[in-house]
């Protein structure tokens, strides 16, 4: 580890920004609009007098007037106040892959060949828009082994939900979908797995791992039955620890008649290594906004790469993107389709994203994003496990792939300061608090570090160097750690309100009144 | 064995020469392969993948994604009239700065310590549209219209116990097919059956008589749109929502909030649960990625406790005088909940909605009453110059907002032809709707916002009086 001699000072930006509803004043401008030329207004009169009377506004509604320099000053100040994985070593953010964004791609998807396509156009006018759908899809088939993908859901949560509409409209192809009522998930798959499944319509079952760590194989074996619609996991799980019985798992639920989907949102250590098809998957995702490098957008625009067997292909949601060798297509004439999980086709920026970060790294370059990604969490672990107060559960399995579940139950233990404390304290250090786990916490005090190959080994190091500082000052000052952040934006915000509804405010106008 | 050459990635530090070895020295191991161990070796590929050759310098990577793109003719080159449920209009440069800026642009989740901006920043738009909508709670956005319908039709599910949702025939196609996913599968439990009602087919409207046949108490809800997929706006929205209640259901209304500066928002008709778009506040049609739906009701204790989206409330720190910003009750939520959760939340809408939240403010209450009527009349002259070409007729009466029903059947041409036609003039025309809505014959579905100048519809009007003639 190379010696980090001085941790940063940082002091993020505190501007008091008002909220919006407060600034301006009556008459101020922010934009004007086109006004309708005269020979307009001269052929068709008033407005309003096209408007059925009981449905014309009696008041204008009550926006904030602001004229634009300060409209723009008012975001540029919340926007310092955020900070996006460009500005710090975003390593903590376990599970989300913080991958860099090329900048390149952010200004191709800014050319109007992108934005200012509709995606109604004649398909003879979008064909370099489809061919990137195309090619992507082929991409992600030899990247999976699995038939054709859709990029519908524009989130990798709306991708766990068409999967459940899949498997709806299998077991109802087959008539078995009264009886197949059931999906089984684990206990370290993303949650959305068991939500989406439950919004579909089906009942759910979760799996435990075993004292090792792993999902439970004879748990699964007892849980499957006819009654069994399919399988939805995450591998390697939430912990980073990879389930080396998998094929068995797909096997035992084919085996009562059941689909298998593969959850790999975050395929980040595992391009060009292993793929869904081996492991006997009939469905998988792929998060373009996590292993593929679209930006997280503060949540979203995502999109999600939904993956199919050639068996399964019919189900897909339309349109679908084709090829016939001369032209591309939008085909829409699906019959078993289980229809749309969203409108049009996908979140076409991160498509197109997506599409050139393949391009620029190509076969070998995937596979060294992944093997670099597996290092770097391996390295990081190796420091962080010399950290007093760090422990790492299921510890038989050496080797982690992209991530690491780790715990803080120890420094709690000895200093009483947790897990939320030190990521509120990283916050000082200029760094993004880590991520800790999805709920429930089987794991005590965790927290999910995923230094993805974005991060240098100077990075990861300061990292490391960041949360050895924090446990030196848990245990040897560990006010300063309870009472962090000490340099951040804002201050620890009271939480009783969020829960109040006589206090709660969704909107300025709903907190002036209470 | 051959030593592979592996070139040094900009975008993977760690591919720079020697440093692997250094690490994985550190780990204790000697080639990364051991990192893998616990893949069963069935499962491994033991083959390169199959990917084209790598464009390595920016440059060509740059000019390669730049050709294939140039295959495109956006309504930048073209002159544009399809709407139908993505919509042209002007994006105020201030809203492409902010959502580029990479504080948010490259941010995720995280705690308001770090993130305060996004916090406050959704807080505001979920501030701004409550007061175009005049309601006082307003979701962080979720992927689409269409998704924040089938949402809002669970809701109500749940909140009324029934299971039964009635809409007019008017209804988006394209979101209903997303509101039935969301309904769920008759073979299982918890399916919610879409009904649909009979719209007058000289207005555009709903058909109250056929509607007071239709519902009853099963009905958990009655679904409009305003101004409907069609173009019209519909005025018996309080007749609509009167029904509604005295049947103990809810009325749901999907709303363009681009209207709502001369419209009366749903909320003055007896609305329980609103939804709708904001893409037309400042995002861009970006071939559908533009897409973001909203969900918004009164501050009502079990309202809020079926909300499955994200719901920011200000609130005070420890600092006197300072804002703070939380998620309110976030138990709700998948993210704690899992199976027991309301449905579903994951990565959403965040940047778009950021955008909105910027296009609100930089509007004002005049700018959208402004876009209003800009809007409105470039319709009204839009629909004068195409029915006064021979033949052609506007269907579904006279009060439409910013789109219109085209009809083309007297002139014994079909819409499909009639827009390739077009398109040898560079011009996109409206959406072809024959299929969607067999009984309003070879119709188009025409969009004209406050982006089409006098000329640009007067071009459009002569290039169809030549393809018609």
């Amino acid at each position: 580890m190379k010696e980090i001699r001085k941790l940063r000072r940082f002091q993020a930006p505190v501007w008091s920004e008002p909220v919006v509803m407060e600034m301006g004043g009556p008459g101020e401008r922010g934009i004007l609009v086109p006004e309708s030329e005269d020979e307009i207004k001269a052929t068709v009169g008033e407005a309003e007098s096209y408007i059925p009377r009981q449905m014309r506004r009696q008041a204008p509604p009550k926006l904030p007037e602001l004229s634009q320099p300060q409209v723009l000053r008012h975001y540029l100040h919340l926007s310092q106040q955020n900070l996006g994985m460009e500005e710090n070593i975003e390593i903590g953010t376990g599970t989300a892959t913080m991958k860099y964004s090329p900048k390149v791609n952010e200004m191709l998807v800014r050319l109007p060949q992108v934005t200012e396509v509709h995606p109604l156009q004649n398909e003879q006018t979008i064909q370099g828009i489809l061919e990137i759908v195309y090619q992507l899809d082929m991409f992600l088939r030899e990247i999976s082994g699995l038939d054709r993908f859709t990029f519908q859901p524009s989130g990798g949560s709306l991708a766990t939900f068409t999967n459940a509409c899949l498997f709806r409209a299998y077991h109802g192809s087959r008539g078995e979908l009264p009886q197949r009522d059931e999906v089984i998930t684990t206990i370290f798959s993303h949650p959305c797995n068991a939500a989406t499944a439950r919004a579909a319509g089906f009942k759910v079952i979760t799996l435990m791992p075993d004292e090792n760590g792993y999902p439970d194989a004879e748990a699964l074996k007892s849980a499957c039955s006819e009654r069994t619609a399919g399988l939805m996991i995450t591998n390697p799980e939430d912990t980073g620890i990879f389930n080396p019985k998998v094929k068995t798992f797909t096997e035992t639920v084919h085996a009562v008649g059941g689909l298998c989907f593969y959850d790999q949102a975050n395929a980040n250590g595992l391009l060009g290594i292993t793929r869904a098809k081996e492991a006997g998957f009939d469905a998988c995702h792929f998060n373009l906004h996590k292993t593929f490098s679209s930006p997280h957008g503060s949540f979203g625009p995502g999109c999600a790469g939904y993956g199919v067997s050639e068996e399964l292909s019919k189900f897909l949601p339309v349109p679908v993107v084709t090829f016939d060798e001369e032209a591309y297509h939008l085909d829409y004439a699906r019959p078993h389709s289980i229809g749309r999980v969203r409108e049009f086709f996908g979140n076409i920026p991160a498509v197109v994203r997506a599409y050139a970060w393949i391009r620029s790294l190509g076969a070998e370059g995937l596979l060294e994003s992944s093997r670099v990604a597996v290092i770097n969490n391996n390295y990081l672990s190796k420091l962080l496990l010399e950290i007093p107060g760090v422990v790492r559960h299921y510890d038989e399995n050496e080797f982690r792939l992209e991530l690491t579940r780790f715990s803080w139950e120890k420094l709690k233990e000895d200093t009483g300061c947790g897990t939320d404390d030190v990521r509120r304290r990283m916050t000082d250090y200029g760094l993004q608090g880590h991520f800790m786990s999805h709920h429930p916490w089987i794991v005590p005090e965790p927290f999910t570090p995923e230094p993805c190959e974005t991060y240098s080994k100077e990075d990861i190091d300061y990292f490391a160097a960041v949360l050895k500082q924090i446990s030196h000052e848990a245990y040897t000052n560990p006010e300063l750690v309870r009472t962090a952040p000490h340099n951040a934006t804002t201050h620890k915000p009271d939480s009783a309100p969020l829960n109040d509804p006589k206090k709660w405010a969704m909107t300025w106008r709903a907190y002036v009144r209470k | 064995m051959k030593k592979e050459f592996i070139p040094t990635y900009p975008y993977i530090p760690n591919s720079a020469p020697g440093i692997k070895a250094r690490m994985l020295e550190a780990i204790g191991v000697q080639d990364v392969d051991e990192l893998y161990g616990v893949i069963p070796e069935e499962l491994r590929l033991r083959r390169g993948l199959n990917l084209p050759q790598p464009l390595l310098a920016e440059y060509e990577l740059a000019r390669e994604v730049r050709r294939i793109l140039s295959k495109n003719r956006s309504c930048e080159d073209y002159l544009n009239f399809m709407g139908g449920g993505c919509w042209q209009h002007h994006v105020p440069a201030v809203c492409d700065e902010i959502n580029g800026r990479s504080e948010f642009l490259t941010a995720y989740g995280g705690t308001s310590y770090n993130n305060l901006g996004r916090f406050q920043t959704h807080f505001e738009f979920q501030s701004q549209m409550g007061e175009l909508l005049d309601m006082d709670v307003v979701s962080v956005p979720t992927y689409s219209w269409g998704t924040a319908a089938g949402y809002a039709v669970r809701m109500a599910a749940r909140l009324t116990g029934r299971q039964e949702v009635l809409m007019p025939k008017t209804v988006s196609p394209e979101r209903l097919a997303v509101i039935r996913s969301f309904a769920g599968s008759a073979w299982m439990g918890g399916h919610i059956e879409c009904r649909t009602v009979e719209y007058d087919r000289n207005t555009g409207l709903l058909d109250l008589q056929d509607l007071e046949k239709t519902i009853s108490d099963k009905t958990a809800a009655v679904y409009t749109e305003n101004p409907t997929y069609l173009g019209s706006i519909e005025s018996q929205g309080l007749a609509i929502a009167e029904l509604a209640h005295e049947h103990g259901g809810l009325s749901i209304v999907g709303v363009d909030p681009i209207s709502l500066g001369l419209l009366t928002p749903p909320s003055h008709y007896g609305a329980d649960i609103v939804v709708g778009t904001a893409q037309p506040l400042g995002i861009h049609m970006n071939c559908g990625g533009g897409a973001i739906g909203f969900i918004a009701t009164r501050d009502e204790e079990a309202y809020v406790a079926e909300f499955p989206l994200f719901l920011i409330s200000i609130t005070h720190t420890s600092a006197e005088g300072e804002y703070g910003f939380g998620q309110c009750s976030f138990e709700r939520t998948s993210y704690v909940g899992r199976e027991r959760a309301k449905d579903w939340v994951g990565t959403v809408s965040g940047l778009w909605t950021i955008t909105a939240a910027v296009y609100m403010s930089l509007m004002g209450p005049q700018g959208f009453v402004d876009m209003g009527r800009t809007i409105i009349q470039k319709n009204q002259y839009a629909r004068k110059q195409l029915s006064a070409l021979k033949g052609v007729e506007i269907l579904l009466g006279a009060s439409s907002f910013k789109e219109f029903v085209v009809n083309f059947d007297k002139t014994g041409k079909n819409v499909r032809h009639i827009n390739e036609a077009l398109l040898d003039d560079q011009i996109f025309g409206g959406k072809d709707i024959s299929a969607e809505f067999p009984e309003l014959g070879q119709s188009a579905l025409y969009c004209v916002t406050e982006i089409h100048s006098r000329e640009d519809i007067q071009r459009l009007a002569s290039s169809l009086r030549e393809v018609l003639a």
